[in-house]
C-alpha cells in the first residue's frame, strides 16, 4: 500500500511559496473529484509519497536527533560552566575583606525589602485556605481541622514555595539585571583591574544575603499565613479562636518548622547563585541583559520545584 | 622593555582575532596602537593586564609573565597598572568620589585621610574639582571620561592603558582629554599604551604609533615616519582612503 503524508502546498513544490489558490466554486469544471479530495487536506495541504515520504523521514530524524545532540551539549556546557562558577565563588570565601563589608546592604536588599512581597502573598494564601478547607471539609470533618491544614500546608509548601516563586521574580531579576548591566558596561572588567576579586565583591554577598534571608521572609509568610487563615475563620467560617488553635496544634510538629526553613534556605542560595550566573554570562547589550534576567527567572523557578520535590524526597 | 608581547593569538570561537601580535613598549613612552574598529585592539590591551587570556604567545610585564601569575601576583601587577576604559566604566551606584576612591581602599598602607587627599588631587588634575558628590549619571561623556582617568592616575601608576579615550567626543573635548594623557605622561612620568582610530589624537599623544592589522602589527614607527611611510595599508588608514585600502587588500 502507498504510504503517504502531508506537507504544505507552498513548501511542496519546487520554486518556493506561492499565492494561496482561490477558493473552487461547487460544479466549477477542473474540480478535483471526490476521492482525491478526501485524501488532501484542507487549506493547502497536498500528499506525498513513496520516496519523498522516506527522504522527509529520514531527514526529520536526522533534523531531531542533531537538534537533541546539540540540546544535550548546551545543558551539559551549561553545568561545566556553572560549575566552574560555582568553584571560583567558593574560592572567594576567604576575601572576608572584600564581601563582608557588603554583606548588610545585600541583607537589606534581598531580604528586608522582599518582607512586604513574602506578607502580600502569604495574607491572601491563607485566607484561600481556610476558605478553601471548610469548603472541602463542610459535614464530613470537624471544622477545627481548618486550622490543621493552614498550619500545616503553610509551613511546609505554600509558605517557601509561593515566596520562593515570588522572590525568584523580584530577586533573581535583580541580580541578573544587575550584574549583567555592570558585566556589559565593563565594570566587572574595572572591579578586575582595580585588583578586586570580583566574585568576593559581587556574588559571595549575594549568595549568602540569599541563604539567610529567604528563610527570615518564609518565617514571616508563614506566620502571616496562619493568622490570615485564623481571621478568616472567626469572621467567615463562624469558627472560634478555641476550634482553631485546636486544628492548629493537632499536627503541629517542630520539624515542619526546620523543614519549612531549609527548604526557604536552599531556594535563596538557588536564586542568588542562577541570578549572578546568568548576570556574570551577559553578552551583548541591553537585549544580552534582558535575556539574562528571563533566563535567571525562569531557571530559578524551575529549580525551586525541583528542590521542593527534593526535599519532600529527602527529609519527609 | 617594560611591556613586551610575544606571538599574542586570540580567537573567539571560529573568529580569529589576533594571529601572531609582537610588541615592545619601552619604559616611559606613549605608544598609540591604531588599527579598524574590529581588529583586536582592545582584545590586545586586555591581555596585558590580565582581563584576557591569549591562547597562545607571551605577555610580559617588567620581565614577570603575565600568564603564569597566582591571583596574589595579579593583583600586585594591577596596583601598577591604571586603565581607562572606553566609555569610563564607572560604578553607576557610586557618586564619582566613591569611584576614584575604589582602587585606592585596595592598595596596602593607604588610610582614610590619604584616600580622601588623593581623591581630591585626581580630581583636581582632570579638572573636576567640586565634582566628587555627583553620580557617574549627572556628568557628560566628556566628564566621565575625565572621572575614569581621575580613578586609574589615583592609584599612581606605573603603566596607564587607554581603550579608545577619546572615541564620541566632540573635537574640543578630544583635544582636552588629548592634552591630559600628555600631561599624565609628563608629570607623572608613565608609560602608556593609547588603543585609538582617530589619528589627530595618535600623532598628538605619542611617542610611537603602531598599527594591528589583519590580527598582527602591520607596522610601528614615530608620528613622523608614519606621515612618510610608504605602506598602503597604513596610508589608506592615516589618510582614510577607501581605494588604497582595496588595492592593499
Amino acid at each position: 500500500m502507498e504510504a503517504a503524508t502531508y506537507r504544505r502546498g507552498s513548501e511542496s513544490r519546487q520554486g518556493g511559496p506561492h499565492p494561496p489558490r482561490l477558493p473552487r466554486l461547487p460544479g466549477r469544471p477542473g474540480a478535483r473529484p471526490a476521492a482525491r479530495r478526501a485524501r488532501t487536506r484542507p487549506s493547502g495541504w497536498t500528499a506525498i509519497s513513496g520516496a519523498g515520504y522516506d527522504q522527509t523521514v529520514k531527514r526529520i530524524l536526522m533534523d531531531s536527533t542533531a537538534w537533541l545532540g546539540r540540546s544535550a551539549t548546551d545543558v551539559a556546557g551549561g553545568f561545566g560552566r556553572f560549575g566552574a562558577f560555582a568553584a571560583r565563588a567558593g574560592r572567594s570565601l576567604p576575601d572576608t575583606r572584600t564581601w563582608l563589608r557588603l554583606l548588610g546592604e545585600q541583607m537589606t536588599r534581598i531580604g528586608v525589602d522582599s518582607l512586604p512581597i513574602g506578607v502580600f502573598i502569604a495574607t491572601f494564601t491563607g485566607i484561600v485556605l481556610a476558605l478553601q478547607a471548610s469548603y472541602t471539609f463542610t459535614g464530613a470533618v470537624p471544622l477545627y481541622f481548618v486550622g490543621a491544614l493552614v498550619q500545616k500546608t503553610m509551613i511546609m509548601e505554600l509558605g517557601p514555595v509561593l515566596v520562593g516563586l515570588a522572590l525568584a521574580g523580584r530577586v533573581g531579576a535583580n541580580i541578573a539585571a544587575e550584574i549583567g548591566s555592570m558585566r556589559v558596561t565593563e565594570q566587572i572588567d574595572a572591579l578586575e583591574t582595580l585588583a578586586y576579586n570580583p566574585y568576593a565583591y559581587l556574588v559571595v554577598p549575594r549568595l549568602i544575603a540569599g541563604t539567610l534571608m529567604f528563610p527570615v521572609v518564609v518565617a514571616f509568610a508563614d506566620v502571616t499565613g496562619i493568622l490570615a487563615g485564623w481571621v478568616t475563620a472567626l469572621n467567615l467560617l463562624d469558627m472560634t479562636s478555641a476550634e482553631f488553635v485546636k486544628g492548629l496544634r493537632l499536627f503541629f510538629e517542630p520539624f515542619d518548622v526546620r523543614f519549612s526553613l531549609i527548604k526557604a534556605s536552599s531556594f535563596g542560595f538557588a536564586v542568588a547563585a542562577i541570578g549572578c550566573y546568568f548576570g556574570f554570562h551577559t553578552r551583548g547589550g541591553a537585549e544580552g541583559v534582558g535575556k539574562a534576567t528571563t533566563s535567571a527567572v525562569v531557571v530559578s523557578s524551575m529549580v525551586i520545584l525541583v528542590l521542593d520535590a527534593f526535599w519532600a524526597a529527602a527529609l519527609l | 622593555m617594560s611591556i613586551e608581547l610575544r606571538g599574542i593569538h586570540k580567537a573567539f570561537g571560529p573568529k580569529r582575532v589576533l594571529t601572531g601580535v609582537d610588541l615592545d613598549v619601552r619604559e616611559g613612552e606613549t605608544m598609540a596602537i591604531i588599527g579598524y574598529s574590529g581588529t583586536g585592539k582592545s582584545v590586545l590591551l586586555k591581555t596585558v593586564v590580565g582581563l584576557l587570556e591569549p591562547d597562545r604567545g607571551t605577555v610580559d610585564v617588567d620581565g614577570e609573565r603575565v600568564g603564569e601569575m597566582t591571583h596574589e601576583e595579579l593583583t600586585v601587577l594591577r596596583r601598577r597598572i591604571g586603565y581607562v576604559f572606553q566609555f569610563a566604566a564607572l560604578f553607576d551606584s557610586m557618586t564619582i568620589a566613591e569611584n576614584v576612591a575604589m582602587g585606592l581602599a585596595r592598595m596596602p598602607d593607604v588610610g582614610r585621610d590619604e584616600i580622601d587627599e588623593r581623591v581630591a588631587r585626581s580630581l583636581a588634575a582632570v579638572g573636576l574639582e567640586g565634582y566628587g558628590d555627583r553620580l557617574p549619571s549627572e556628568l557628560s561623556g566628556g566628564q566621565k571620561k575625565r572621572a575614569g582617568l581621575a580613578r586609574a592616575i589615583a592609584i599612581r601608576p606605573k603603566y596607564l592603558l587607554y581603550d579608545e579615550p577619546t572615541t564620541g567626543l566632540d573635537p574640543v573635548t578630544t583635544t582636552v582629554i588629548d592634552e591630559l594623557i600628555r600631561k599624565m605622561d609628563e608629570e607623572l612620568g608613565v608609560t602608556s599604551v593609547v588603543i585609538t582610530h582617530d589619528m589627530t589624537s595618535a600623532g598628538r599623544i605619542a611617542d610611537r604609533i603602531a598599527m594591528l592589522y589583519d590580527g598582527t602589527i602591520r607596522w610601528v614607527g614615530t608620528p613622523d615616519e608614519m606621515a612618510a611611510t610608504d605602506d598602503r595599508v597604513v596610508r589608506a588608514f592615516v589618510e582614510g582612503r577607501p581605494d588604497l585600502a582595496e588595492e592593499a587588500a
